[in-house]
């Protein structure tokens, strides 16, 4: 589904902030695979996402969605096959538009735009439905303009937003991490939920060690631009934060800096 | 009472007319959160195209529409400065209205062209409409409300009625499409918009386009009301869309799309009385106006939030000393 060969890009080459934020990338992903990135900050997490969405483009290397190259395809098109939930709750909606018409926004991802009307009747039951799945009673205020929702209700949303026109790969950006504790359970959930019932081939960036242990069925830890260890299926279940630290001080030679990282 | 009349109406229908340029500002300024000053130009463009198209002897109503294409085309320029320039907008916007500057020179080779014994778009309808002798009874109205004065014709006003609202209905169900929901969310969250695979470059190039044909169809119109398209008339014609437009929201609100379309409209028949009246004051010349517009728009823009200021102020007092006299009556 997505294929990354030998990706590197350097930021600030040839001055004294020269960067390497990623070095000879290869990720293979399958149909329903659901993969959990960890590492410090800095690590290159947000290089990768920022990659496979388009809004970067590699030096080197090429990026394959279902066997068609997109490395230099803009963001906006490449985006017809992309769903993806970003970490400030306020940048995955449009907050003057309503509810129905973000859904609608959404809806026309994998379509051509028209000037047909965008919210129809037809469209409001099928979005009342999908809202039903979120069980946060925002199917009965589907004209209540998306910037008087919650934090919560709004990642929610765009959760849905990403994921009901089931694009082919989904991109978790540490979408819970600007949320209290309970709301972000209930967005992990959601999130398991959304992507076991529409089988979506999922990549999550994630600070919290226990989410990336707790979803997904592959994990990967990256460093400094480089992906350090990479753990899937039964092995991934018996893995723990400490054994994943244990790992990183093996590979590394280092404690892990983050505290953040280790305390979640 | 005699003249009030009169200078009400003639306020009500340039108002209708202006209403078209206020809902191309409100496209530009609130949908995509442009501030686009290429308006005081292709304001002009709108009004030069127009006129010399009609001295010409190009028929009016199709001189009108060259001078909307006329603007889209300008908007469509600054739209491209904009986002394949990357250029700022407010830049954009400036370095677009000064090269229009010349450009509307360029196309009426003179800094003013006079259309006075030209067929007019309203003209041409007025010995229509005279014939229907609906104005009579109309000017009965008048005559009856005390005014000695009655208007020449009612045409201009009742056409220029018909195709604002044309043009607010066409805007309205605009908005609502799948390509006017992306232009929506194209100001109000790009990045998210481009997410949901948007090409928000386009959107913005025709989002202003649509912005500037609208403000030259207005042009088109003021050249043909007036009888004459000058280089100079669109002088701080942004400042007055944007009064337009604060005007109508402060006074009709921004509940949907269609009741803040029908409130721009409002604003800028608002903001023609307004200055209408001012100018009755003794002390205040023809030249004074774009002072009197600068007024106005501070004033719509503060007044608001005083008084919401002074509501809430009043709200926490009376809720404190209510408190105040419960614990009192509770310690007696």
């Amino acid at each position: 589904m997505l294929s990354m060969q030998d990706i590197a890009i350097t930021f600030n080459e040839g001055t004294l902030d020269e960067k390497k934020a990623l070095q000879d990338i290869n990720l293979e992903m399958k149909k329903g695979d659901f993969v959990t990135v960890i590492g410090s900050n800095g690590a290159g997490k947000s290089t990768l996402m920022n990659m496979i969405s388009g809004s970067l483009k590699p030096d080197i290397g090429t990026v394959k969605i279902n066997d068609k190259n997109v490395t230099m395809l803009p963001e906006y098109k490449r985006s017809q096959f992309i769903g993806r939930v970003f970490q400030d709750p306020m940048a995955g909606t449009a907050p003057t538009m309503t509810i129905e018409e973000n859904l609608a926004m959404a809806y026309a991802r994998n379509k051509k735009r028209t000037l047909k009307i965008g919210v129809s009747k037809k469209r409001k039951a099928l979005f009342k439905e999908y809202l039903e799945t979120l069980h946060l009673g925002l199917e009965s205020r589907l004209n209540a303009k998306v910037g008087m929702l919650s934090g919560g209700e709004r990642q929610a949303l765009s959760l849905l937003m990403a994921t009901f026109t089931e694009p082919n790969i989904l991109l978790l950006d540490e979408h819970t991490a600007a949320l209290d504790p309970s709301r972000a359970e209930l967005i992990t959930n959601l999130t398991g939920e959304v992507v076991e019932q529409f089988g979506l081939t999922t990549l999550m960036v994630t600070h919290n060690m226990q989410q990336a242990l707790d979803l997904g069925n592959r994990l990967i830890m990256m460093d400094k631009g480089q992906i350090i260890l990479e753990v899937s299926g039964e092995e991934k279940q018996k893995l723990t934060i400490e054994k994943l630290l244990h790992e990183f001080q093996r590979i590394r030679g280092t404690q892990m800096e983050n505290d953040r990282a280790i305390l979640g | 009472m005699d003249g009030i009349l009169i200078s009400l109406f003639s306020a009500v229908e340039s108002g209708t007319i202006y209403a078209l340029m206020a809902l191309g500002v409100y496209l530009s300024f609130r949908i995509l959160d442009f501030p686009d000053l290429t308006v005081d130009g292709s304001f002009v463009t709108g009004g030069a195209v127009a006129a010399i198209s009609i001295v010409n002897g190009v028929p009016p109503v199709l001189a009108t529409f060259y001078a909307a294409i006329a603007g889209f085309l300008a908007g469509v320029i600054t739209g491209i400065l904009n986002t394949k320039g990357k250029i700022n907008p407010l830049l954009s916007g400036i370095l677009m209205m000064i090269a229009l500057y010349s450009i509307n020179l360029r196309i009426m080779d003179k800094p003013n062209v006079a259309l006075l014994n030209e067929p007019t778009m309203f003209n041409q309808i007025e010995g229509f409409w005279a014939s229907l002798g609906i104005d009579n009874f109309l000017n009965g109205i008048f005559t009856l409300a005390g005014s000695e004065r009655v208007p020449g014709t009612w045409a201009i006003l009742i056409i220029m009625v018909i195709i604002t609202l044309i043009i607010k209905f066409l805007t309205d169900y605009f908005l609502k499409t799948e390509v006017g929901l992306a232009l929506r969310a194209t100001g109000d969250n790009e990045r998210m918009i481009r997410s949901f695979s948007a090409n928000t470059d386009i959107l913005t190039i025709v989002g202003l386009g649509i912005s500037n044909a609208l403000v030259a169809l207005s042009g088109a119109f003021i050249a043909q009301y007036g009888g004459f398209s000058d280089v100079n008339m669109g002088i701080g014609m942004i400042v007055i869309g944007l009064a337009s437009v604060i005007i109508g929201e402060a006074l009709f609100g921004t509940k949907t799309i269609a009741r803040t379309t029908l409130a721009v409209i409002g604003g800028a028949i608002a903001y023609r009385i307004v200055l209408t009246f001012a100018l009755k004051f003794k002390f205040l010349e023809t030249g004074d106006a774009k002072l009197i517009t600068a007024v106005i728009v501070i004033v719509a823009l503060v007044a608001p939030k005083i008084i919401a200021t002074q509501k809430e102020a009043k709200r926490k007092r009376k809720k404190r000393a209510m408190l105040a006299s419960g614990e009192g009556a509770n310690n007696a």
